[in-house]
């Protein structure tokens, strides 16, 4: 296999045509739209056989696809920031009507004020409309993440959402190993190639219902989502097998000798990874818990990552923020943790804006805690550190 | 003209009694004969609006075919998806058939029909206009007539803009079909029902459907209403193909006042002699602009 050089976007389209997809149907964005323009360049000189279809709002392309996959077709959307926002309904209908589409979303900051940064807080506050999150950290991994994601939305009707950074992952190439198409073929299920209805059956699909069936919807939908990091881990077995990559639920490196922890998502956590490696000679024992699946978050997986006595302080990483709130991947990490007998220290170090995470500044917040360990509770800005 | 009173309908329902509708509720009218023409091998797409409680609330369902919701501003989007979906698997034989309101049409699901339209997306769109948001109790949309009351005009503060055109907006388009139809000529409806199955593209047809709940009418006179519609000239019946070629399919031997029309509904009860006589103008000249388009001369 030829390794070549590519970034997230141009990853992305090419995991959409390995993955056989049948009907695309999107609205450009930056930083998403170079991944449609590949999907749309591809089908223009027919190496793509699927359908693309451009329409004329994200609402429309998600309402677009939730038609197809009522249908029974494989389905892909790609969008960002103030398109995800804008297809928010539509997010809700899809995984409530257990269609098996898959997202790409790429991270940009919501306006207002305008802006092209890779803030988090455009998937993150969709994290209740019942679909499936990876967090990428980078460019091959957003290739295999989203071949994953088309067996394991079939395999459990529950639609995916891949998620990376604008720009840092969208836009930055890096040294993939490309699938063959075999490989694919044999890690996916065929494509589907008959319809989900016929019309001498009559039904009656997603109609009005009463609290009492709705409730066993909704608690179906919980236990299903509950059982996600569990197939997770089998299909990445196979998946292993066949393409001699493997992906964790959740990342986690030197956990065993570490005192702190730092947590990320995204490439953030990549940077953080770079900063372990180069930084020697400290005194404080550093460790990374990389978060990847995001909904459901793997509580059983991270509790045990996190579980030695060694760990004394987490310092978790937001490039976003609930206003008001925090960081939410802090907030996260507090609920899981009220269940397991981690007794350290929690830190929040918050880059929301899209603020670049650079070594000077990570050792300003590890001298930060170390000094004042009152900060504690409180919110360390990034942009103070600046 | 047109074979305007009996239409040949298929003795089978596809519409089964024990629905949700009012009674004399329109939109149900309509969609048994709409049913009768194109139920065997279509699919009924509907967003939210009366039509989502009429078609049954879970076990019960009141359509004899397959039925998929989608929320309210998403049917033209959707019906154009299941349409596309169905292709990709295989089958190109499907019709899919949206049925939504005049809110899902004239409002908040406009920019997805302008999209399937001018994409040709090969859909029927088919809008029932009871001229309000009715399932929400009688809000007023863009298709709620000059001095009308609803929940959100009420007297005297009755709506004091005309009704949207919905027909020349979707002709624009230039879509291949484009029909309007009401319940009071079922062969007229069946026909072009018959006339959309066999059109490939976008087609759109616009019925009225008179509601005694939100229009303050007696339930008795859903079907005399929409008559009078027509021949009052309110609601001309006509046909636009590909955008350009008009055709009027039915002509009054006289036209009647549109008081005949108005004075039987409520929502209309707080108009004076002036504004009636707007109305009765504005009908004149939208009549006149329809006959220039349909070479018609009377
Ligand atoms: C985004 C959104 N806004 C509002 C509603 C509430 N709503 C449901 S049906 C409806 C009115 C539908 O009106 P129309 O399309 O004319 O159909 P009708 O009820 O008259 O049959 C409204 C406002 C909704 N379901 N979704
Ligand atoms: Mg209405």
């Amino acid at each position: 296999m030829g390794r070549k050089l590519m970034n997230g976007n141009q990853a992305a389209a090419l995991a959409v045509k390995y993955s056989r997809v049948q009907v695309v149907c999107a609205y450009p964005i930056t930083p998403q739209t170079s991944l449609v323009e590949n999907i749309a360049q591809m089908w223009a000189g027919g190496e793509f056989p699927g359908e693309y279809v451009s329409v004329e709002s994200e609402y429309s392309a998600l309402s677009y696809l939730i038609g197809a996959s009522y249908s029974g077709a494989r389905t892909f959307t790609a969008t960002s920031c103030q398109g995800l926002a804008y297809m928010h309904e539509l997010l809700h209908w899809a995984a409530g009507a257990r269609l098996p589409i898959v997202l790409v979303n790429v991270n940009r900051a919501l306006g207002a004020p305008w802006s092209l940064e890779p803030d988090q807080l455009d998937s993150l506050s969709q994290r209740d409309t019942g679909w499936i999150q990876f967090y990428c950290a980078d460019v091959q991994e957003i290739m295999d993440t989203l071949i994953f994601s088309f067996r394991l939305v079939e395999q459990t009707r529950i639609p995916c959402m891949v998620v990376y950074d604008g720009f840092v992952l969208s836009h930055t190439y890096e040294v993939v190993e490309p699938p063959l198409q075999e490989q694919v073929d044999h890690f996916l299920l065929s494509p589907p190639s008959r319809a989900a209805f016929h019309t001498d059956k009559p039904q009656t699909i997603q109609a009005v219902t009463d609290s009492r069936y709705l409730s066993r919807v909704l608690q179906e939908r919980h236990l299903s989502m509950l059982k996600i990091p569990g197939i997770v881990k089998e299909l990445d077995h196979k998946f292993q097998e066949i393409f001699a990559r493997s992906y964790p639920l959740a990342e986690g490196t030197n956990l065993e000798t570490a005192d702190t922890v730092i947590v990320a998502a995204g490439s953030l956590a990549q940077t953080v990874k770079s900063f372990l490696n180069t930084v020697e000679d400290r005194k404080e024992k550093l460790g990374l818990l990389r978060l990847r699946l995001f909904r459901p978050l793997p509580k059983d997986e991270i509790a045990s990552l996190l579980s030695g006595d060694n760990i004394k302080k987490i310092v978790v990483i937001d490039r976003n923020v609930s206003a008001g709130v925090g960081g939410i991947f802090a907030q996260e990490l507090r609920a899981l943790l009220q269940g397991i007998p981690y007794r350290g220290k929690i830190f929040e170090f918050n880059l929301a804006g899209g603020i670049d995470l650079t070594p000077a500044m990570m050792e300003k917040v590890l001298q930060a805690i170390s000094e004042d360990p009152g900060s504690e509770g409180k919110i360390i800005w990034g942009v103070d550190l600046q | 003209m047109i074979n305007t009173l009996v239409g040949d309908f298929s003795r089978e329902e596809f519409m089964l009694s024990g629905h949700n509708a009012c009674s004399g509720c329109g939109p149900a009218i309509a969609m048994r004969f709409i049913m009768k023409v194109a139920a065997s091998g279509a699919v009924v797409v509907i967003p939210a609006s009366c039509w989502s409680i009429i078609s049954g609330v879970v076990p019960l369902r009141s359509l004899k075919t397959v039925v998929l919701h989608c929320p309210f501003p998403a049917a033209a989007a959707t019906g154009g998806g299941i349409k596309k979906g169905l292709e990709a698997v295989g089958d190109s034989r499907t019709q899919v058939i949206v049925l939504a309101g005049d809110g899902g049409t004239f409002d908040i699901g406009l920019q997805g029909i302008s999209g399937a339209a001018e994409r040709n997306e090969d859909i029927i769109f088919i809008c029932y206009d009871n001229e309000a948001y009715m399932n929400t109790g009688t809000q007023k949309s863009s298709a709620t007539p000059y001095g009308s009351y609803s929940a959100t005009t009420p007297a005297p503060k009755v709506k004091s803009d005309p009704k949207k055109d919905i027909m020349e907006i979707v002709a624009a388009h230039r879509v291949p079909y484009a029909a309007t139809a009401t319940i009071a000529f079922p062969g007229d409806l069946s026909q072009k029902i018959q006339r959309a199955l066999e059109t490939k593209g976008f087609r759109f047809i616009h019925i009225l459907t008179p509601c005694p709940e939100g229009w303050g009418s007696p339930a008795d006179i859903t079907v005399k209403l929409s008559r009078l519609a027509v021949l009052t000239r309110l609601f001309p019946l006509y046909e636009i193909k590909n955008g350009a070629e008009y055709k009027l399919n039915f002509l009054p031997e006289d036209y009647l006042p549109v008081n005949e029309y108005l004075k039987p509904q409520k929502r209309f009860a707080s108009l004076d002699k002036l504004q009636i006589e707007h109305i009765q103008e504005s009908v004149e000249n939208h009549w006149k602009e329809l006959c220039c388009k349909t070479g018609t001369r009377k």
